[in-house]
């Protein structure tokens, strides 16, 4: 524990990473996960294709495999992340964290989609056919019925794959981001001799930052839970 | 609510608006994948000398042997531990003690919040970063993780029993433990099984994670031949399609399992895992 109090700016700094890998993929991961859930249960066939087959692709891929063909194909593309050089504070957000942002949303869209769909599917039938009998186009049945009430239901499972991201974003270590594993790793690297209290160290920050997702979690949906009458 | 539901039949106008929106979504998609295929072209990664290694039966053999087979063992492996740790803190957690409920909720929760990089770089560290620990530090690993996982599963699974079972096999004059043993669990097991393979792809595609603690396996197979034979891209395409391909026979075996023993029946919802259709990373 030593080493870690010795250098605790340090550790607040590795999990300043780690929070601000997870809030901005949490956004992006948002926002193209339910464009996604759109094509996916829309009436062109074409973009339904083309949800389904990314989804099944990024889901059935590792993450570390997505991380790594944005750090070492995707150059081969064009797609470089070498103009990101921001600097807030002590934070320096380079072309590496711009990959592992990518990566990260890119892999989690897809799971944000299947919770969306799951939060679509238990929309009852009646509300879409009602919607559909006042003469709403698609775009209106999903806009002004099933996506309000299917957001509702997919609170759960979309916390679930935020907290599966928050902890995802570990992953980003291994390409060179220095969040919080990659901070444990190199503190083990110096003090061999006390590697359970380092571990602890970093547990303890985990466990909380995943508790505070969990929490705001549980409010959202106390707060808009559908109650039957 | 299927797909259909949410919008009316189309009439002929609208028929034509979406086959104009399918061809022009259809050509921005060939458009970006031409153009993706046309940059890998230019960038010589469809030369054969760069694919070759993958049809030289040598190279073939060392991909499934040391690579595809590695990484299965990891899972099995990683898998048998987890359904033990599952059983062992899923029963504790149902358990009438609350000395054996707490801690087994401490564990379960703990091991379920801590990602699975930290566990794998601190067992590494605990064993002694060697390259024969790093088999057991991943395996390790993905066994408390995903035994956490499965221990959640198996207490959903056994309060989705309906309660009359229970009740009566207390009437017949069972022990607590002769009901959950000869009773609640089996039936939960049929309820769990489409969960428990779709946790297996879980844990096959965490042992990709191996690679930063020099662990065996298709991660590590994949550093070698790119660094052999400088081909990135077609190694990494292999690579992905490979696991792809063992995830998505295991979702189709997942969905046979749902449909053999699960039926009709909502499948098993549990937070922070998985379900064949649905599941959490």
């Amino acid at each position: 524990m030593q080493a870690v109090l010795d250098d605790f700016p340090a550790y607040l700094e590795a999990f300043g990473y780690t929070v601000f890998l997870f809030l901005v993929s949490g956004v992006i991961s948002l926002l193209i996960g339910t464009v996604l859930a759109a094509m996916r249960v829309g009436p062109v066939a074409v973009l339904r294709l083309v949800a389904t087959v990314y989804v099944s692709l990024l889901r059935n891929t590792p993450l570390i495999i997505v991380f790594a063909f944005f750090a070492f194909t995707a150059p081969i593309f064009g797609i470089r992340f070498g103009w990101l050089d921001v600097s807030i504070g002590p934070f320096d957000f380079t072309a590496f964290f711009g990959a592992a942002v990518v990566s990260l949303s890119l892999y989690t869209s897809a799971f944000v989609c299947e919770a969306l769909r799951s939060g679509v599917n238990a929309v009852p039938l009646g509300q879409a056919e009602a919607a559909r009998a006042l003469g709403l186009p698609f775009g209106g049945v999903m806009t002004q019925v099933v996506l309000p009430q299917a957001a509702r239901a997919s609170i759960p499972p979309l916390a679930s794959v935020q907290i599966a991201l928050l902890k995802n974003t570990s992953v980003a270590a291994v390409f060179g981001v220095g969040e919080a594993v990659s901070q444990m790793r190199s503190f083990n690297n110096d003090n061999a001799d006390q590697r359970y209290t380092i571990a602890l160290a970093f547990v303890i920050g985990y466990v909380v930052l995943v508790e505070v997702v969990s929490f705001f979690s549980a409010r959202l949906e106390k707060r808009y839970r559908v109650t039957t009458a | 609510m299927s797909g259909s539901v949410l919008f009316d039949a189309p009439g002929p106008r609208t028929r034509v608006r979406h086959v104009l929106y399918s061809v022009a979504a259809g050509v921005v998609v060939l458009v970006a994948l031409g153009a993706a295929a046309w940059r890998l072209y230019d960038a010589d990664q469809f030369a054969g000398e760069k694919w070759e290694v993958f049809v030289t039966p040598d190279y073939v053999r060392i991909i499934l042997l040391d690579g595809v087979v590695k990484t299965l063992q990891m899972a099995a492996a990683s898998i048998a531990g987890a359904v033990v740790f599952g059983a062992l803190f899923g029963i504790g957690k149902l358990s009438d003690h609350a000395w054996v409920r707490w801690p087994s909720w401490a564990v379960v929760e703990l091991f379920r919040a801590i990602p699975v990089l930290l566990m794998m770089v601190f067992t590494w560290y605990a064993l002694g970063p060697t390259g024969d620990n790093s088999f057991r530090a991943v395996v390790v690993a993905l066994t408390v993780y995903n035994g956490a996982v499965l221990a959640e599963v198996l207490r959903a699974g056994v309060l989705a029993v309906p309660k009359g079972q229970s009740e009566a096999a207390y009437a017949l004059g069972m022990r607590k433990s002769q009901v959950m043993v000869q009773v609640l669990v089996p039936q939960a097991v049929k309820i769990m099984l489409p969960a428990i393979i779709s946790q297996c792809i879980v844990a096959l595609k965490d042992t990709a994670l191996g690679l930063y603690v020099l662990a065996p396996g298709l991660t590590f197979i994949y550093r070698q031949l790119y660094l052999e034979f400088n081909n990135r891209v077609p190694t990494m395409i292999v690579v992905a399609g490979l696991y792809i391909v063992i995830n998505l026979l295991l979702t189709a075996l997942a969905n046979w399992a749902q449909r053999r023993y699960v039926g009709e029946r909502r499948q098993l919802v549990v937070p922070m895992t998985g379900s064949a259709d649905q599941r959490t990373v």
